[in-house]
């Protein structure tokens, strides 16, 4: 099971946080906290795995991690996953991002958020990888995004009509 | 009451988006805290309003929130209201926030009395995402109430017929079974179902589920064994795979039998792994890998898979000529430490390298010479009490290292008694005739150093242990071995009869093995130039007449020669007879240890030999461990290694600062960045030997191999290789043709768009090039045409075509095909070839323009590697590419601009500075029009859509400003059939 899916940038800011385990707000603030500075300190040329924060729950975890220009992208697993799996799985996740952002940098992340969210729900679920193949993830994502705008069009000429009539 | 949804409109205009949310906590950077407390407040009111739109804008701004770390459980409701909207914008965003952080007694309440009728309804949505967001949503907040009324939704919806839902139904009855345990066993056999579903994504997330199941209670999932080995054989999807093996991890111990089933295939992905290890292995990371692969080879347990392993070691050390190896005696010790390998096949194999690398590099002779006599002292640790035993072969290059290099030994008297112990009887023929040859050798070094120290009775008594020991030999059982003590006995006493009357010999005796052996490339000969004046094809006797028979031929003394010694150089030889003499010549040369093998043969060094592979390996039972004393463990290398480079660096660090300093405090690049290849400066200086052959057979022993000099500042070759077109094509990509920009520019101002047709795309690997035509028989048809050029230097093949269809144009694919499978390109490309290949596709709309995103994918061969790759590339469908070039004649084209029934509009082009021709010319070519009618500078044109549309063109260029004038007629917007 994937226990936290994080994204932060060179100074620990969080771009993008998800836990598929309940912990309280302040919780995951540290785990956050406490997983860049594991993160961080670490060499371009070691290796991608390490044991799990304290917080998260010990050694029974594993921090699989991926550095990309100013982002981490951070998994937290427990040790029912594979951290070549999961590695692969960031390379897909970011390769996903990228198509769908067209040369995704962190400030997509910042304003889209919501947009990595739908990605990330594409490929993992409660936990569990739902889906590897990207052609399959994009599929999904840009028919939900068509979707989304058609109603978002649809709602706005509505409203605009609705405001024409009564005034 | 209406001026109220009118206030909530307008006021809804000016609501903070998410975006805007995000902005403005950026722009509040000092007083963050401050502006994040006034948002809130607001998202505060805009839960209050009625409309549900406003809602969902602020639960989505939420969501940010949440992930910054403020508590939003207090909107826990509104988040369950906005979810079972009907619109499908608003529940998107719900279903990211987790909502396990409200308290589980108020979620209980809230999604049992309002969201469970929604939700339920949302799983049954015609549409597919509707439920799935529902899905999503539900995997983020299943309590035991939610799973036990779900369950049997949930399964029913596994069995949906969009694969998508199936998948995420699959996958989340993990969460309604670890709610709700009852519910698995019904839904079990549904479960295991699924694994052999058509859709790879519905398999996978079925073992994720079973995989996860099992880690809990692997002894239920036992039975499904056979199915997952099926799988296993079967997948190539990787992520199902890595579960797959992990889950037959846990099922192992309780199945011991299947222990055995599995070692087939996952030997088989071992090996696929230590391919890859072969692939990065670097000057920095060689000596760690083998590290890890010792470590291995300690543990292994089979000696198949032990032998594998050594020779993937040897394979990773000496592939390109020791390319990575920067530290020789790390790796004589580690092949020191590879005999010790009890009952392995490939003693030869780590023989041969011992040889190798004491013979090419100078260097590491004295070490490899002092390891190689603690392995002779040793043998018998090695042979144990069996001579059948492989590794025994090392000793054939311990003896001849010793022998060879004798002037580096420490103790050559120590080595010579060790090399004439009675035990060494036992060892195979081959190796006894190496011992007793380099007996000699070593005799003759003794007795110069005895002879030096004018301690005249040692020199006899050296003599003497020699005869005493050496009739042993004589009386071996394989001739070479008798040969050749039987000749070194009677050179041993006539020497000893020398000493006796006190006449100095050692030089004499160490003349008899005078001057350095070097090694010959194989194909050394051919350097050789032919001497002017020598023909080598002129006869040196008559040619023999034809009458001669065969009683003249000259008799063979000893035995029957064969023929093709005497057969004059000239007569043809099949091929068959070459080939065989080349197999002779190379079964030569690979006994010869003189000779640089090329890579493979290395292995069949002593295949000659009663068959030491035939012979049934037999476990030595010992035990006592088998560790050679006083030899050094190859770690100590790896550390002294890391400190050396350690040193190197800081030198390197200290050397950089005092050049400049880093303008940005945290630039830590230069520092700690990863070191590059060519920074890694070896630490055995490698004297390779052709600099100090001897001039005459200078010719002879030309290097095969020479940038081997070159090793310690060798690049990454095969890198380069594959990076530079990537970066060509990038850059080319990056510019696109001038030609093409410029006509892009015309479209836009055309409005219409007549964009060129044929667009050059550098790409990855190869160059496309593609046309679109219409099809004169299908009206809703156009052709694409595409030209695939191989610009690397490697081998493209498998390649497959494949494009993300829209609703308006669909690639044509095979009958029974889905639509996301690709089309595999009829042909493959050697380097520098290009084809054609067509597709079709079918399009509904003309009047459209399009753009197309494909992959292209193939795999990539190199000399001993192939890559999967892929290409991303983009088909511009513009108007233009839906006519048919057609001619009209003058009358017809009068007529129907008399009809009235094409609409018109005209435009002006401004900055066209190319001839008139020119430009109709190109008209023609790319927009498939044809000239009707030309004068002067005005010219009209004439084309037809797939469609049977008539468009009529007239180009006019106005002359004082040298503008052309475009008119565009056109019957595509009436429809005139």
């Amino acid at each position: 099971m994937i226990k936290a899916i994080l994204i932060f940038n060179n100074h620990g800011k969080p771009r993008l946080s998800k836990f598929y385990e309940h912990y309280s707000e302040d919780t995951e603030q540290q785990i956050i906290r406490e997983t860049f500075h594991l993160v961080s300190k670490r060499d371009e040329n070691v290796c991608n795995f390490l044991e799990g924060g304290m917080l998260i729950g010990g050694s029974d975890n594993k921090l699989i991690y991926r550095h990309y220009a100013t982002l981490y992208f951070v998994f937290c697993v427990d040790s029912s996953e594979s951290e070549l799996g999961i590695l692969d799985l960031i390379q897909v996740f970011v390769e996903t991002l990228d198509k769908c952002f067209e040369n995704v940098c962190e400030l997509d992340l910042i304003f889209h958020v919501d947009k990595v969210h739908h990605i990330l729900s594409e490929m993992v679920m409660g936990g569990m990888v739902l889906e590897t193949n990207m052609n399959e993830i994009i599929t999904h994502v840009d028919a939900q995004n068509k979707m989304e705008k058609s109603e978002v069009r649809a709602a706005s000429e509505a409203r605009v009509l609705s405001i024409i009539i009564l005034i | 009451m209406a001026l109220k949804i009118v206030k909530g409109s307008i006021d809804r205009m000016f609501d903070k988006n998410l975006q805007d949310l995000v902005r403005g906590i950026r722009n509040h950077k000092e007083d963050e805290a401050k502006y994040i407390s006034t948002c809130i407040d607001e998202i505060k009111q805009e839960l209050k309003q009625d409309n549900i739109a406003v809602k969902a804008n602020a639960v989505c701004k939420l969501t940010y929130l949440q992930m910054l770390g403020y508590d939003v459980s207090w909107a826990a409701f509104n988040i369950v209201e906005v979810m079972s909207s009907s619109k499908f914008t608003y529940k998107v965003s719900c279903s990211q926030l987790q909502l396990q952080s409200v308290d589980a007694v108020l979620i209980t309440t809230i999604i049992n009395s309002v969201s469970l009728p929604l939700v339920t309804q949302d799983l049954s949505s015609p549409n597919q995402y509707d439920t799935g967001v529902a899905l999503t949503g539900l995997s983020c907040f299943v309590t035991p109430d939610l799973a036990r009324d779900l369950a049997s939704d949930i399964m029913t919806l596994m069995s949906h017929t969009k694969p998508y839902i199936r998948k995420k139904a699959v996958l989340i009855m993990y969460k309604v079974f670890l709610k709700y345990p009852e519910s698995l066993r019904p839904a079990f056999p549904r479960l295991k179902e699924k694994l052999e579903d058509p859709d790879p994504g519905v398999q996978s997330a079925a073992v994720n589920v079973i995989c996860e199941l099992a880690r809990r209670n692997p002894k239920n999932y036992l039975s499904l064994a056979p199915l997952f080995f099926k799988l296993m054989t079967s997948s190539t999807n990787n992520w199902v795979l890595i579960k797959i093996i992990k889950l037959f991890g846990a099922l192992t111990p309780l199945e011991p039998r299947l222990g055995k089933k599995l070692i087939e295939p996952l030997t088989n992905l071992i090996h696929r792994a230590l391919d890859l290890l072969y692939g990065m292995v670097s000057k920095k990371n060689l000596m760690e890998i083998v590290k890890k692969l010792m470590l291995h080879v300690d543990k292994a347990e089979g000696t198949t898979y032990r032998d594998e392993l050594l020779t993937k070691i040897i394979d990773i050390c000496s592939q390109s000529n020791y390319q990575y190896i920067t530290n020789f005696e790390w790796y004589i010790s580690i092949l020191v430490e590879l005999t010790r390998l009890e009952g392995t096949r490939h003693g030869h194999l780590i023989a041969s390298q011992m040889l190798d690398v004491a013979i090419r590099v100078k260097a590491i002779r004295v070490f490899a010479v002092a390891q190689m006599a603690t392995l002779l002292d040793n043998g018998h640790l090695l042979t144990g009490n069996m001579q059948r035993n492989g590794i025994c072969e090392v000793l054939y290059a311990a003896a001849w290292i010793c022998g060879e290099f004798s002037e580096h030994l420490e103790d050559p008297m120590q080595t010579l008694e060790a090399m004439l112990r009675p035990k060494v009887a036992t060892l195979p023929g081959h190796i006894q005739a190496v011992y007793v040859q380099n007996a000699a050798k070593l005799f003759a070094t003794v007795l110069r150093k005895q002879e030096g120290t004018t301690d005249s009775l040692a020199a006899q008594e050296t003599s003497q242990l020699l005869i005493d020991r050496l009739p042993l030999f004589v009386q071996s059982a394989n001739l070479e071995v008798q040969e050749r003590a039987s000749c070194i006995l009677q050179l041993v006493k006539y020497i000893q009869k020398l000493q006796q009357k006190e006449v100095e010999v050692a030089e004499e005796v160490t003349a008899l093995f005078a001057g350095e052996l070097n090694p010959v490339a194989p194909k050394a000969q051919k350097k050789v130039p032919v001497p002017d004046g020598l023909d080598l094809d002129a006869w040196i006797n008559e040619p023999p007449s034809e009458s001669e028979s065969e009683d003249e031929k000259p008799k063979a003394i000893f035995t029957k020669e064969e023929p093709k010694h005497t057969r004059p150089r000239h007569t043809e030889v099949d091929e068959k007879e070459l080939a065989r003499r080349r197999e002779a010549r190379k079964q030569e040369q690979a006994n010869n240890p003189f000779y640089i093998k090329t890579s493979p043969s290395s292995q069949k060094v002593y295949q000659d030999q009663p068959g030491v592979e035939h012979i049934p390996v037999v476990q030595i039972d010992l035990s006592v461990p088998l560790k050679v004393p006083g030899m050094p463990m190859s770690d100590q290398y790896l550390k002294l290694e890391e400190e050396r480079r350690q040193k190197e660096r800081s030198e390197r660090k200290k050397k950089e600062k005092k050049k400049k300093r880093e303008k940005h405090g945290r630039g830590r690049r230069a520092d700690s960045g990863p070191e590059s290849e060519e920074d890694i400066t070896p630490a055995h200086h490698v004297d390779i030997v052709t600099e100090e052959m001897p001039e005459v057979c200078w010719v002879l022993l030309q290097w095969p191999l020479t940038d081997n000099e070159k090793l310690p500042v060798r690049t990454h070759r095969p890198a380069e290789a594959v990076k530079s077109p990537v970066e060509a094509g990038n850059g080319e990509s990056a510019t696109p043709e001038p030609k093409k920009k410029k006509e892009k520019k015309k479209d836009k101002e055309r409005k219409v768009d007549l964009s060129s047709l044929t667009v050059y795309l550098t790409l990855f690997f190869s160059h496309i090039v593609y046309d679109v035509q219409g099809n004169l028989q299908d009206g809703s048809q156009v052709v694409v045409s595409v030209i695939f050029e191989n610009k690397t230097d490697h081998f493209l093949k498998s390649m497959e075509f494949n494009v993300l269809d829209s609703l308006n144009s669909k690639l044509q694919r095979p009958e029974g095909s889905s639509p996301h499978d690709g089309l595999a390109v009829p042909f493959q490309l050697p380097p520098g070839v290009s084809n054609e290949a067509r597709f079709v596709f079918s399009v509904q709309s003309i009047v459209m323009p399009q753009k197309l995103k494909g992959t292209l994918t193939f795999i990539v061969k190199t000399e001993d590697a192939s890559t999967h790759e892929k290409l991303d590339f983009k088909l511009h469908f513009t108007c233009t590419s839906y006519l048919i070039t057609t001619p009209c004649y003058s009358d017809a084209y009068a007529k129907l601009l008399e009809s009235g029934e094409l609409k018109s509009s005209s435009l002006k082009l401004e900055g066209v500075i190319m001839p008139f021709h020119h430009l109709l010319a190109r008209i023609c070519f790319h927009h498939h029009f044809s000239v009707v009618e030309r004068i002067d500078s005005c010219a009209s044109m004439y084309s037809r859509s797939i469609q049977g549309h008539h468009v009529c063109l007239l180009v006019k260029t106005v002359s004082t400003q040298r503008v052309p004038c475009l008119e565009w007629m056109s019957s595509i917007l009436e429809s005139t059939r």
